[in-house]
């Protein structure tokens, strides 16, 4: 299960890294948003998948399963959301102001 | 009274959210942040003295014993970085009162500035790592939002920049404590500490130490820099000075108590590759700053040997090194802001940037001329001023640990500070004047008011090394024996047997 959850967050950071790397900056954006996806499943699989049951005590007797990535998750789920709301606004932002969304023609001279 | 550790970062947060709601009135605005962030002085200032008279102190949030829960840990090095961010803060919100525009302080500049400066001293406060990754988030978040305040073309793109490059870095943040998380198995800063010890040279974690080091470096301009002269030059003069004076900062303190407390059983690789990243960055920085002809250019690269600089004295790593890098941080905060402000004004009165189309400026405004002037001296080190000791304590380190080569460059690079101001000053400062009496542009007191605050911090922060003293020694004592900390963290409760496997 680990390995498969590995090769899923390989193939996402692929897709995140040829996306961040194109020339548009929409395509650069929804990058970084996968690209946080990747980070969230990895923090999950390193802290084992599944290896016991709910962890509050009197449910059961143990093994617990591990809560703390989840919380990380949670934490880094709402965080990169925002990062995201933010990094849209100011794509669009950008657009529109510089009359372009790709990357290369928004580079501009430096005596601006 | 160790409830007072969690204030820095929880009061500004409280009183930007008030802000928000009086967006309309800049008067109050205005007032209320910096009480606040004076108030923060004046805590940090008590902290100081409590945690010199009693030890390392930490808040327990909801009484989760160390190692569960999250905690604040105040020693003596974060407190004094709290102390001088906060004074910068202060100074550089003044500043921003009389020169940064109704439009700004309406668009919520105090609120964002407050919550930039609750992540700061989190970041500084925190004892962590996860806490230190989301107080980083919110000092960024509120960065990203004051980098592209105004919205101007070559603003919105360098925000742009500045936003991706640090998305991909706490990307890595992230996959950094994932690695660490499931090697080490816990996220207090103490007890991976305790662990790393006590597994010994294990090559994955200095693996994850490497990564780790990767991060910081992204954020703090060490080597991984390409991001930073851009991203300062584009945002009004009070907001590049804080950032100049606190973000590259809070990266480089990472930087220490990752290298001081967390990863330091294999200093081969990792510390060597700090010195190696610290020399290269010195060498980039000053190649910057003899290149550059536009002013913020030029200050920019002087933040880039600033930030190599410290960390030559963190890779050195003796205790009068680390005396000197907690010196040379304070030193660097003050001084930073006063250049990135100094620059400003400049532009400011000529509506010129490079450094050929200003003229004699000493002749229309002499005091703002000797203002620079003491900058200058103080970023080059020369006595009395704050640069001075750093620069001798990290030296002295450096001839300690028989490290020749980075305190060469280091020297080296003081040498190349000095002869890039100096060339601003001989050419924009000296000379015939340009500006005719009727096209002088006033230049009010209270403008100049906060650079002076800033000339008596540096002057205060030479001349009072005697009474620092004490302070400096405490910090880099508990930076260079880690058990101090470790000890103070994880101390009297029944936690050993229990918790290690």
């Amino acid at each position: 299960m680990e390995s498969l959850i590995l090769i899923l967050v390989g193939v996402l950071v692929a897709v995140a890294t040829y996306l961040i790397l194109s020339k548009q900056l929409l395509r650069v954006i929804l990058g970084t948003a996968v690209l946080s996806h990747a980070a969230h499943l990895l923090i999950l699989t390193m802290g084992g998948l599944k290896k016991g049951d709910v962890p509050l005590i009197g449910e059961s007797a143990g093994p617990y399963t591990d809560a703390l990535p989840q919380a990380l998750i949670l934490t880094a789920i709402v965080i990169s959301f925002a990062v995201t709301a933010f990094v849209l606004v100011l794509g669009y932002r950008a657009y529109k102001t510089n009359g372009t969304g790709q990357l290369d023609e928004m580079r501009g001279t430096s005596d601006e | 009274m160790s409830n007072m550790i969690v204030l820095p970062l929880i009061v500004p947060v409280i009183t930007a959210i008030l802000l928000v709601f009086l967006r309309e009135n800049i008067i109050i605005q205005r007032i209320v942040s910096v009480c606040t962030l004076g108030f923060i002085v004046i805590i940090s200032v008590v902290l100081m003295l409590e945690v010199q008279h009693q030890g390392v102190m930490r808040i327990d949030f909801s009484g989760w014993l160390p190692p569960f829960g999250i905690l604040f840990v105040a020693d003596t090095f974060a407190v004094l970085l709290v102390l001088v961010a906060n004074i910068v803060a202060t100074i550089c919100v003044i500043y921003a009162f009389f020169t940064i525009g109704e439009q700004y302080e309406k668009m919520y500049f105090y609120p964002f500035v407050l919550l930039m400066v609750a992540g700061v001293n989190g970041s500084f406060l925190t004892g962590d790592i996860f806490n230190l990754f989301v107080c980083f988030e919110v000092m960024l978040l509120a960065s990203y939002a004051l980098i592209s305040l105004g919205g101007g073309k070559a603003q919105l793109r360098e925000a742009l920049k500045y936003v991706l490059i640090n998305i991909v870095a706490s990307w890595i943040f992230l996959v950094a404590l994932a690695f660490l998380y499931g090697t080490i198995g816990t996220l207090n800063m103490a007890h991976i500490a305790l662990r790393v010890t006590e597994a010994g040279v294990d090559p994955l974690i200095t693996t994850v130490g490497l990564v780790f080091l990767i991060v910081f470096s992204l954020k703090a301009g060490l080597l991984l820099f390409f991001w930073l002269p851009g991203s300062y030059s584009a945002p009004p003069t009070a907001i590049a000075a804080l950032f100049a004076a606190l973000l590259t900062k809070v990266g480089i303190y990472a930087l220490v108590r990752t290298f001081t407390l967390l990863f330091t059983t294999n200093p081969e690789v990792t510390h060597m590759t700090l010195g190696i990243m610290a020399g290269l960055t010195i060498i980039a920085g000053c190649m910057g700053a003899l290149a550059g002809r536009d002013v913020r250019a030029i200050a920019a690269y002087n933040v880039l040997i600033g930030v190599g600089f410290i960390v030559a004295g963190l890779a050195i790593g003796t205790e009068s090194a680390l005396q000197g890098v907690t010196y040379y941080l304070m030193h660097d905060m003050v001084v930073k802001a006063m250049l990135f402000i100094a620059v400003g004004m400049m532009i400011y009165v000529t509506g010129e940037t490079t450094i050929d189309k200003m003229s004699g400026l000493i002749r229309n405004y002499p005091f703002f001329g000797w203002l620079f002037f003491v900058m200058m001296c103080s970023l080059a080190g020369i006595p009395p001023l704050s640069g001075f000791l750093g620069k001798v304590l990290i030296g002295q380190g450096a001839i300690e640990g028989g490290n020749f080569v980075l305190l060469g460059l280091g020297f080296l690079s003081s040498l190349i500070v000095l002869y890039s101001l100096l060339r601003i000053f001989l050419s924009s400062f000296f000379g015939e004047t340009i500006i005719s009496i009727e096209d002088e542009k006033p230049l009010p007191k209270r403008i100049v008011l906060p650079l002076t605050l800033l000339a008596v911090c540096t002057i205060a922060l030479g001349l009072g090394a005697e009474w620092m003293a004490p302070y400096v020694k405490d910090a880099a004592e508990t930076l260079h024996t880690p058990s101090i900390y470790i000890d103070a963290v994880l101390n009297g409760e029944k936690w050993q047997g229990e918790v290690n496997q």
